[in-house]
């Protein structure tokens, strides 16, 4: 019995054994061992810090890894505004035979790649777009308006990029609120502000942080939006990474790029964790 | 004394629809200040919608309902002075049982110190001293359902209204919260509403009581008055267990009429009730206005001999189910546990007697019901 145990476990753990340690360890370390090599002109290589040491030497670099940060919380921040009345209404508002519709209309842009979603933006966005177009047509603008690549198109590509991982934790977590806990508060003399603010954001906490910790992540890793909806000054440090590994072929120099990237990511999530006082066992549930 | 009475509750024809199932229809009642208030009635009567109107929760869509005289249509539940005790209480689990106190009077802007104060004197009042930092995972059933009520009664509101809240606690707990909720109401003076589908909840606690059935309310009345005097079928069968024997009426006269069975059993009821000779009528007898093998020296009872089928032992509620001779209508019977009826077994014959005042008749169903 216990030998066939044994066997089971085996048999259903080795796949994701494979799969974490042939393309996640074992690239990872490799990166790691090239990150702190450096390669002299002559093609030998030392152990250095020299790498690391480039990133805070050259402003561009940190700064472009300062801002990706920032705008990462922002997008991050947004998502949830805009994700938190959408969530109540699927799950509080919406009768529950349109509940399973509404969501589908959300899942749907997933079903296309981002990088389609992305370029169904600059159609919109563009000089020569469908809404200049329009709003030419209603004699509102005289001159068409470039849209696209800035910080704003960039940010709203990324939003809406994000929306689903946002709402599906959402969702889940505001099921299981108790309507009478809403009713109860508006009984006791609660406003809308306070309803939402001392009753539906404690109660869906755990899946704010779960939905912002998929979100974030995802936004810092992005390479599509940024570089597509962006401008030249809205650099991604993504971007930084893929320039060093194919355009200048430093591999060294991308390695410690991106093991930055990933203290950056576990640093601010980490950081999230602690000033909402959840841990991560609980989100993940 | 009627006069001088202030009208805490009032409740004008109020009327509720849902499409096309009509919750409440034309629903009048007035509540006086202090008073514990029931509504008694069957799962879907309407009974919770009616609460729900008063709390602001729903609005009605016909009649008025005023609470100390002010009209309340338009006026949102946190505008209203009246709160509502939830069916699952409700209790915020995010905050601590002080927190959930002062939840209400935060809301109105009081001051820290007077929240503070207020919070610790309604815990002492319903016996939860020195409770303010428990959490609400941590109380019992019976604590969970008083911190309710505080936090309700802490905004000292006009009427509290209370929704079936003892209907998740267990039977030993129901019974003592029962006793103290009616001492605490006693205690504090406020108005209480309750609703409830337990009739024995709603005897033992309230002044008065409405049953309600199918969106409207079949009697008002003292607990009392509704036991003994039943003013249609549907309240006889809810309120306590009643035995329902069908036969018409005869030979009346103004002291007695002769009530006569199918199967040939003749009773003497009193006169006092409006059926004329030949009418069809159903017999409304409780199982403990029945004495097994009565004083033969007690003269004016209906007598007559039953066959026990069954002895059911519960305690205090122990019945016998009989059939009488020559029949098989099949009867339940009190059986007191005061040691006279221990010999008693099935396959027994034994005489059954009954006051002629506790028999109650109604028309027979088929004739009422249109």
């Amino acid at each position: 019995m216990t030998q066939h145990r044994k066997w089971g476990l085996f048999f259903f753990l080795t796949p994701v054994l494979l799969w974490l340690t042939l393309l996640i360890v074992l690239p990872h370390i490799d990166l790691l061992r090239m990150s702190f090599i450096l390669e002299t002109d002559t093609g030998e290589t030392e152990w250095r810090l020299s790498n690391y040491a480039s990133f805070f030497k050259e402003p561009i670099y940190w700064l472009t890894f300062v801002r990706t940060a920032i705008y990462s919380i922002i997008v991050t921040l947004l998502t949830l505004v805009v994700a938190l009345p959408v969530s109540f209404f699927i799950t509080k508002v919406a009768r529950p035979g349109t509940r399973g519709f509404l969501m589908l209309l959300i899942l749907l842009p997933f079903w296309v790649s981002e990088l389609v979603r992305v370029y169904g933006w600059m159609i919109l966005l563009r000089e020569s777009g469908v809404i200049n177009h329009f709003l030419l047509k209603l004699g509102i603008l005289d001159q068409p308006v470039e849209m696209l690549y800035n910080d704003a198109a960039m940010i709203l590509g990324l939003v809406y990029t994000s929306m689903l991982f946002m709402v599906v934790p959402l969702v889940s977590v505001l099921e299981s609120l108790d309507d009478s806990l809403i009713e109860a508060a508006y009984d006791l003399g609660a406003d809308m502000g306070t309803i939402v603010f001392k009753i539906i954001v404690p109660h869906a906490t755990p899946g704010i942080v779960s939905g912002a910790i998929v979100v974030f992540m995802l936004t810092l890793g992005n390479y599509l939006t940024p570089n597509l909806m962006g401008g030249k000054n809205s650099l991604w440090f993504t971007e930084q990474i893929y320039n060093q590994f194919i355009a200048s072929f430093n591999w060294n120099q991308g390695a410690a790029f991106g093991f930055l990237l990933l203290l950056l990511s576990s640093g601010i999530v980490w950081l999230g964790l602690k000033l909402s006082g959840q841990t991560l066992g609980k989100v993940v549930r | 004394m009627a006069d001088d009475m202030q009208i805490d509750l009032g409740v004008e024809k109020v009327t509720k629809k849902f499409k096309d199932f009509t919750a409440v229809k034309a629903v009048s009642f007035e509540v006086e200040q202090g008073r514990f208030f029931s509504i008694l009635g069957p799962s879907g009567c309407g009974k919770t919608t009616l609460l729900r109107m008063i709390a602001g929760l729903a609005e009605p869509d016909n009649g008025r309902i005023t609470i100390r005289g002010l009209n309340m249509a338009g006026i949102p539940p946190n505008k209203r002075p009246a709160n509502l005790v939830f069916q699952h209480l409700a209790l915020f689990p995010m905050m601590n049982v002080a927190d959930n106190i002062a939840f209400g009077l935060q809301r109105r802007g009081e001051k820290k110190a007077t929240v503070f104060k207020k919070v610790s004197a309604i815990l002492e009042r319903v016996d939860l001293p020195g409770f303010e930092k428990k959490k609400i995972h941590e109380l019992s059933g019976g604590q969970k359902q008083r911190v309710a009520i505080a936090r309700c009664l802490v905004l000292e509101p006009a009427v509290l209204l209370l929704d079936e809240p003892l209907g998740a606690l267990d039977l030993k707990l129901r019974e003592q919260m029962k006793v103290e909720l009616k001492k605490l109401q006693a205690k504090v003076g406020t108005t209480f509403v309750y609703i409830t589908h337990d009739q024995s909840e709603a005897l033992v606690m309230s002044d008065q009581v409405a049953v309600m059935n199918k969106g409207h309310f079949e009697q008002l009345d003292t607990p009392k008055n509704l036991y003994n005097r039943p003013a249609t079928p549907f309240v006889a069968r809810f309120v306590g267990d009643n035995n329902i024997w069908s036969g018409h009426i005869r030979d009346r006269d103004n002291n007695t009429c002769r009530f006569e069975t199918p199967d040939g059993n003749v009773f003497h009821i009193s006169g006092d009730q409006p059926w004329r000779n030949g009418a069809a009528v159903d017999l409304f007898l409780r199982p403990e206005a029945m004495i097994i093998q009565p004083d033969p020296a007690h003269t004016g009872l209906n007598r007559f001999e039953a066959h026990i089928r069954s002895l059911l032992f519960d305690g205090a509620n122990s019945r016998i189910i009989a059939t009488p001779k020559n029949s098989d209508r099949e009867l339940l019977v009190a059986l007191p546990q005061n040691r006279q009826h221990d010999d008693l077994c099935p396959g027994d014959i034994v005489e059954i007697g009954w006051d002629k005042s506790s028999g109650i008749c109604f028309a027979t169903e088929t004739e009422t019901s249109p």
